[in-house]
């Protein structure tokens, strides 16, 4: 609770609204995935590059494991989009949400002299959407204001009295 | 009333906390809403949906065939041939080495394939490989091993029928111990094979071509239709998913009238060439005059002395093959036979030669060949390379949309087209792409799975390796097999018959004739011979 005091009014506002807006990002392409049965990780890992390459490979290889690993994408991306909006178990939520989306970073990161296999909607330079998303949840994660509009607030005060 | 006071305080507080508790609900609550709108507008605005229902090809999935479980009384029998094809055809079958079908198991179960533990399942089509025939001591042996491990009960079937090798393919058939044939021999014994199968009473699944020169064609006919046993000629495609509903959907109409059919091959490797004599390390591969007989093997050809390059490289001789016709165009004349019944052509023309692999044999590696259907009013060309892989599908051009169809299919609209004129012009259909496209595979990977060399990818291509049915993987040549199993215990005319093999045999001679004639050729129906022009 101390710290809540040292945050003003609009960044604390700010915070809250951006755990929202992460929070239905994710939770939609969650829910996209799992109305869609067709969809695949398959093209997204297919033209993998850099270091998680070879991992995108064996994934690839074998329809078993590519089911799994779609599988616990589209419900990770639903947890985590759950709890970053109703603001349940949201320190967890947002670190896994900041390490699945370092994944895809990682799986296609746009460093110099990896070309991207899929035209992309802008231009980016070791920096792109996905870090800045990530970066965010981590911002989140440490910032215990973010946790407030949400269903965690109701135990935290459940403790405290 | 101090007490009172603290009391609705705390009261409010808690409600106010509850309430900012809870302030994720309503953003739930415009996500959930927003989505539903969003599926229930593109579900009504599938442009895929809309023009499956334009075409009226909502019920098209119907067009495929079921498979059914029908067993039936156990079928014995005799496998002439165990080079190449033989074992892949016991295989179809489910029998196989015992090892190699461990190996495999296992580095399937490993990759995440189910190719084999399906066919365990689904592929008991109760038959026992009886009877066990080839020239070469080897080969033989090899498929003694590989009759002696069926894959659903690990060998039971084998010991309770067992396994017998005949030196020579006429004890074979002389013995009432077998039902039926499979004939894998090079080109040049199937049509006399065949019909002394018959003439001796044993159904017949026969290996493409189903002859090698044109003398030949009447008497397998005769023999088939006279006897009365079911004849199966080894093309699967008509088995395979896509094919059926490409079928249906000519069937419609939907590519209005059909101008040309256009046929290729195109592979570029030493095996696809037939090149076969040589190990991967440029050896000889084994076999002897002591261990062949070669004078059985030769039959009716030419007599020459042994040669290792003659038994193994065999397809790329005249004296034993017709090279490209008989190897590869026969599966696409079947396909396009199937899909569009067109029988014998008016005239035929090949022109090609040997430019490229030029060490032995007489076959050309680029051929070009034009088939007339002047009644149909419309021309097939077949066109092979075997010095390029580029891929090049098989297309049938129509007034109204031209179909490519192999392991995937697609309906493009023509930008001409009177009857999609309508759909061209609100923009739902575009002549630049497909309106229609119908996948192998569920999942993209499926498909992938199973691709190993440059030759299976050939296959794989032109639709001639497995295809879903159900939602259950199936080896085509599995289902064409079983096609021909079903037919002998209860009746009815297999999918590859006497009939198209009729067709097929007439429409090879022709184009054989005219390769190596250098002629023209027509068909003369009266006198049921081909004439050279």
């Amino acid at each position: 609770m101390n710290t809540q005091t040292n945050i003003s009014k609009w960044q604390y506002g700010w915070l809250v609204t951006l755990r929202f807006l992460i929070g239905w990002h994710l939770l939609y392409e969650g829910i996209f995935k799992f109305l869609k049965p067709e969809w695949s990780s398959y093209g997204f890992l297919d033209g993998s590059q850099w270091v998680l390459a070879g991992v995108a490979d064996w994934i690839t290889s074998s329809s078993a494991v590519l089911n799994v690993v779609d599988q616990l994408n589209t419900w990770g991306l639903i947890a985590i989009g759950l709890g970053l909006i109703l603001g349940l178990f949201t320190r967890a939520a947002a670190i896994a949400g900041a390490i699945l989306l370092g994944l895809y970073y990682l799986f296609y990161p746009p460093l110099v002299g990896l070309t991207p296999s899929a035209p992309m909607e802008g231009n980016y330079l070791i920096v792109n959407k996905n870090l800045i998303e990530a970066a965010m949840l981590a911002l989140i994660a440490v910032s215990p204001a973010a946790r407030m509009y949400g269903l965690d607030s109701l135990f935290a005060r459940k403790v405290t009295s | 009333m101090t007490q009172d006071k603290k009391t609705d305080h705390t009261e409010g507080l808690g409600r106010r906390s509850m309430l900012k508790a809870l302030a994720g609900i309503p953003v739930l609550g415009a996500l959930g809403f927003e989505t539903f709108r969003k599926f229930n507008y593109d579900a009504q605005n599938d442009s895929r949906k809309q023009i499956i229902r334009e075409l009226g090809l909502e019920d098209l999935a119907a067009s495929v065939r079921k498979v059914t479980n029908t067993q039936g009384d156990l079928i014995r029998l005799g496998m002439v041939g165990w080079g190449l094809r033989g074992p892949q055809l016991a295989q179809a079958l489910g029998f196989n080495e015992r090892a190699a079908f461990e190996q495999k198991l296992a580095q399937q179960a490993s990759n995440g394939n189910n190719a084999l533990k399906s066919q365990m399942e689904h592929g008991n089509f109760n038959v026992a490989i009886t009877g066990i025939c080839d020239v070469f001591d080897q080969h033989a042996e090899k498929g003694l091993a590989i009759a002696q491990h069926d894959i659903f009960t690990g060998g039971d079937i084998a010991r309770k029928n067992p396994v017998k090798r005949y030196r020579h393919y006429q004890d074979m058939l002389a013995d009432p111990a077998i039902d039926a044939v499979i004939i894998a021999t090079p080109d040049h014994h199937h049509a006399q094979m065949s019909i002394d199968a018959a003439k001796a009473g044993k159904h017949v699944y026969c290996e493409k071509a189903p002859i090698h020169r044109e003398d030949e064609i009447q008497p397998l006919y005769d023999a088939v239709t006279n006897s009365g046993v079911v004849y199966q000629m080894g093309h699967q495609i008509p088995q395979n998913a896509v094919f059926q509903q490409a079928r249906e959907i000519i069937k419609r109409g939907l590519l209005g009238k059909i101008s040309q059919i256009e046929t290729t091959t195109n592979r570029n490797f030493r095996h696809g060439a037939w090149i076969r004599h040589l190990t991967d390390d440029g050896l000889p591969k084994p076999g002897d005059a002591q261990s062949i007989d070669w004078g059985q093997w030769l039959g009716k050809a030419p007599k020459v002395p042994f040669s290792i390059r003659r038994f193994y490289s065999w397809a790329r001789y005249f004296d034993y093959d017709t090279g490209l016709f008989g190897q590869l165009f026969s599966h696409e004349f079947d396909a396009v036979n199937q899909l569009l019944k067109l029988g014998i052509p008016s005239q035929v023309t090949a022109s090609g030669g040997q430019y490229f692999y030029t060490e032995f044999g007489d076959i050309p590696d680029v051929l070009h060949t034009a088939f007339e259907y002047a009644d149909y009013g419309t021309t097939l060309t077949y066109s092979a390379n075997l010095t390029s892989a580029k891929r090049r599908p098989r297309t049938i051009y129509g007034r109204d949309a031209s179909m490519t169809v192999g392991e995937n299919l697609t309906v493009t609209p023509d930008r001409q087209s009177e009857r999609y004129a309508g759909l061209l012009e609100k923009g739902l259909v575009d002549p630049s792409r497909p309106m229609l496209q119908i996948s192998k595979g569920a999942k993209l990977t499926d498909a992938t799975d199973a691709v190993t060399s440059a030759s299976v990818q050939y296959y794989a291509s032109r639709g001639l390796t497995s295809t879903y049915i159900d939602g259950i993987e199936w080896n085509v040549v599995s289902l064409h097999l079983k096609n021909w199993l079903d037919c002998i215990r209860h009746g009815g005319k297999p999918s590859s018959n006497i009939d198209m093999a009729y067709q097929e045999a007439i429409v090879l001679a022709m184009a054989d004739i005219s390769y190596r004639e250098q002629c023209r050729t027509a068909w003369d129906a009266q006198n049921r011979k081909i004439v050279r022009l």
